[in-house]
């Protein structure tokens, strides 16, 4: 009667909490931490504390592997922050929208790429340019997911 | 003294749009309807080429090519998203807000006595600007007809910076007086036309109006109108959504369905669809009206269908409803036809916990609630369409194109907007 569609069913684990509640488990004595509880440790609040400006933007290129952000990376971006001296934002330059290192300590702010292998990137004149975002973190796998 | 906002977003769908495709930023933008039929959003350039809401796109697209106009399909899973940030927002800046459409808002200020509501204002836009990207405008007045009248205001005349504030009686009267009597909300046209018999032209005009001949002129609701208009407010703010009375799933088709079996399909989907929006509201319905039609721009034999089936009993079960729209089409379809669209539909909404059971054999209830249940938790995990009837079919020729479709930008990991790195 129902048909499954094919998708691959990889993310079955579930979702886990720290710390573990034990008090139902145990027959003999109370565990002594129990009275010591503590509320969930909230990763989402801590990476998006700001969630009606946040969004998600995937890193495309490699011209900033040194500033620890690969390719294929995926950045928490929020639009609520107000940019300073030295933020990763993305940026639209001229159209396009790029991830950069804005630089704010001269005459003019500066966006720079962040690879020894690239030469730097300079705004030209007559560039228009917006930040679109700051980014305020970088999720990275170490372990391959696929 | 009650203080209402109104607060909606310029364009939204196009503005969505070019949030993320800054290409888009100076460029005329046009929105098209489900299945890509018609305008239902343009920006200022669009709308300056002479591009109409309700515009069917075949009527316009040597137009938008000579002029290079972004064309894009409904990109709702995106305009959805970016419409509960917004919500998000103004519930930073009023504590009570009646969402009154994807694009549009009331905010309740009453409370706010002692701020600087006009300030308070154009610091919303701002953030709301500066959080989403979206561009706003709002209108502040004693009731919600000024508060919706402000806000056009603020739309049509530019140096007012996005924000009109109707609060006080003489300074928005002459305003009024330059406002047709049609851009007051709630004013169909067949009211406006017993209106202009009496003269009455503009919204100041309306204020005017003895509100006892209102209500004999254009019942109830019209008095309130005039009420409103003139500060007094009739329509508080709607916080929760009243109930829905009828609801409603139609396509167009991406081709044209002759046979009898792709038909049933394509309604099979349609009615899956309907079910769901039923559980998820936690209705039912005992009657389900199915209809589909041959388009009047085809050569060729027109017909037009509909029929209204009666269930036994009240329900929201996929399988159930999906049995009484295939019947319903079967005994309604004509052979040598063309169609190019479908839809089910049902006015005749009750809670499901209301749906009395019948006399003789009933649908085995708890049985379809387990079923149900699992369906809806399968496809709220894996993705709308993993788990689903196969009556609705797996290939969907029928199925409506997306052909402009943007990315689903802040909905799926696989489509998310791209940092050139």
């Amino acid at each position: 009667m129902f048909l499954l569609r094919h998708h691959e069913f990889e993310s079955q684990a579930e979702a886990w909490s720290l710390p573990f509640v034990l008090e139902g488990l145990c027959a003999g004595f109370p565990s002594p931490a129990d009275d010591h509880l503590e509320p969930d440790i909230n990763l989402l609040e801590l990476l998006i504390p700001n969630k009606p400006a946040t969004f998600l933007w995937r890193v495309d290129g490699h011209s900033m592997t040194d500033a620890g952000i690969y390719h294929g990376d995926i950045l928490i971006v929020d639009r609520s922050l107000t940019p300073r001296h030295g933020d990763v934002v993305v940026a639209v330059v001229n159209g396009e929208r790029s991830l950069k290192r804005l630089l704010l300590d001269g005459p003019r702010p500066r966006l720079a790429l962040e690879n020894r292998e690239f030469p730097a990137f300079a705004i030209p004149e007559a560039a228009e340019v917006e930040i679109w975002g700051v980014v305020r973190c970088n999720v990275h796998w170490l372990r391959g997911r696929r | 003294m009650t203080v209402f906002a109104l607060i909606d977003g310029n364009s939204f769908y196009c503005s969505c749009e070019r949030v993320f495709d800054p290409t888009l930023a100076k460029r005329p933008v046009i929105v098209l309807s489900n299945g890509d039929g018609c305008a239902v959003a343009r920006t200022p350039e669009a709308k300056a080429l002479g591009i109409r809401m309700g515009q069917p796109w075949f009527q316009m697209r040597d137009l938008c090519r000579t002029h290079k106009v972004a064309v894009l399909s409904s990109n709702y899973a995106l305009y959805g998203d970016m419409s509960a940030r917004m919500n998000e927002v103004y519930r930073l800046f009023s504590p009570a807000i009646e969402v009154y459409s994807i694009d549009e808002s009331f905010l309740d200020l009453s409370g706010l006595g002692g701020t600087d509501l006009v300030t308070h204002a154009r610091e919303l836009r701002a953030t709301v600007r500066q959080w989403t990207g979206i561009p706003t405008c709002v209108g502040v007045g004693p009731t919600k007809t000024l508060a919706k009248l402000a806000n056009w205001v603020a739309k049509h005349d530019p140096e007012r910076g996005g924000v009109c504030d109707f609060r006080d009686e003489a300074a928005r009267l002459p305003v009024m007086a330059k406002i047709p009597v049609t851009e007051v909300w709630g004013m169909g046209s067949a009211s406006v036309g017993k209106l202009e018999a009496l003269g009455c032209r503009t919204a100041a005009d309306l204020a005017r109006l003895d509100p006892a001949l209102a209500r004999r002129l254009l019942t109830v609701v019209g008095e309130r109108i005039v009420w409103e208009l003139r500060g007094t407010s009739c329509l508080p703010l709607e916080e929760v959504a009243p109930q829905r009375k009828g609801c409603a799933v139609t396509r167009n088709f991406a081709g044209r369905v002759e046979d009898l079996p792709t038909l049933q399909e394509a309604v099979a989907a349609h009615t899956a669809r309907l079910a769901e929006k039923l559980r998820h509201h936690g209705l039912a319905t005992d009657a389900l009206t199915v209809f589909f039609h041959t388009s009047t721009h085809d050569q060729g034999p027109q017909h037009a269908a509909s029929r209204t089936v009666t269930l036994p009993e009240a329900t929201n079960d996929t399988l159930a409803l999906i049995r009484a729209a295939r019947a319903a089409v079967a005994a309604i379809w004509r052979p040598g036809h063309r169609y190019s669209k479908a839809g089910v539909m049902t006015m005749s909404l009750i809670r499901a916990e209301d749906a009395a059971p019948p006399l003789f054999d009933g649908l085995d209830r708890e049985r379809s609630a387990r079923l149900m249940g699992a369906l809806d938790a399968v496809n709220a995990r894996w993705g709308r369409g993993t788990l689903l009837p196969a009556s609705t079919g797996l290939k969907r020729p029928w199925a409506t194109r997306f052909e402009h479709r943007s990315p689903r930008y802040t909905t799926r990991l696989d489509e998310l907007p791209r940092a050139r790195a």
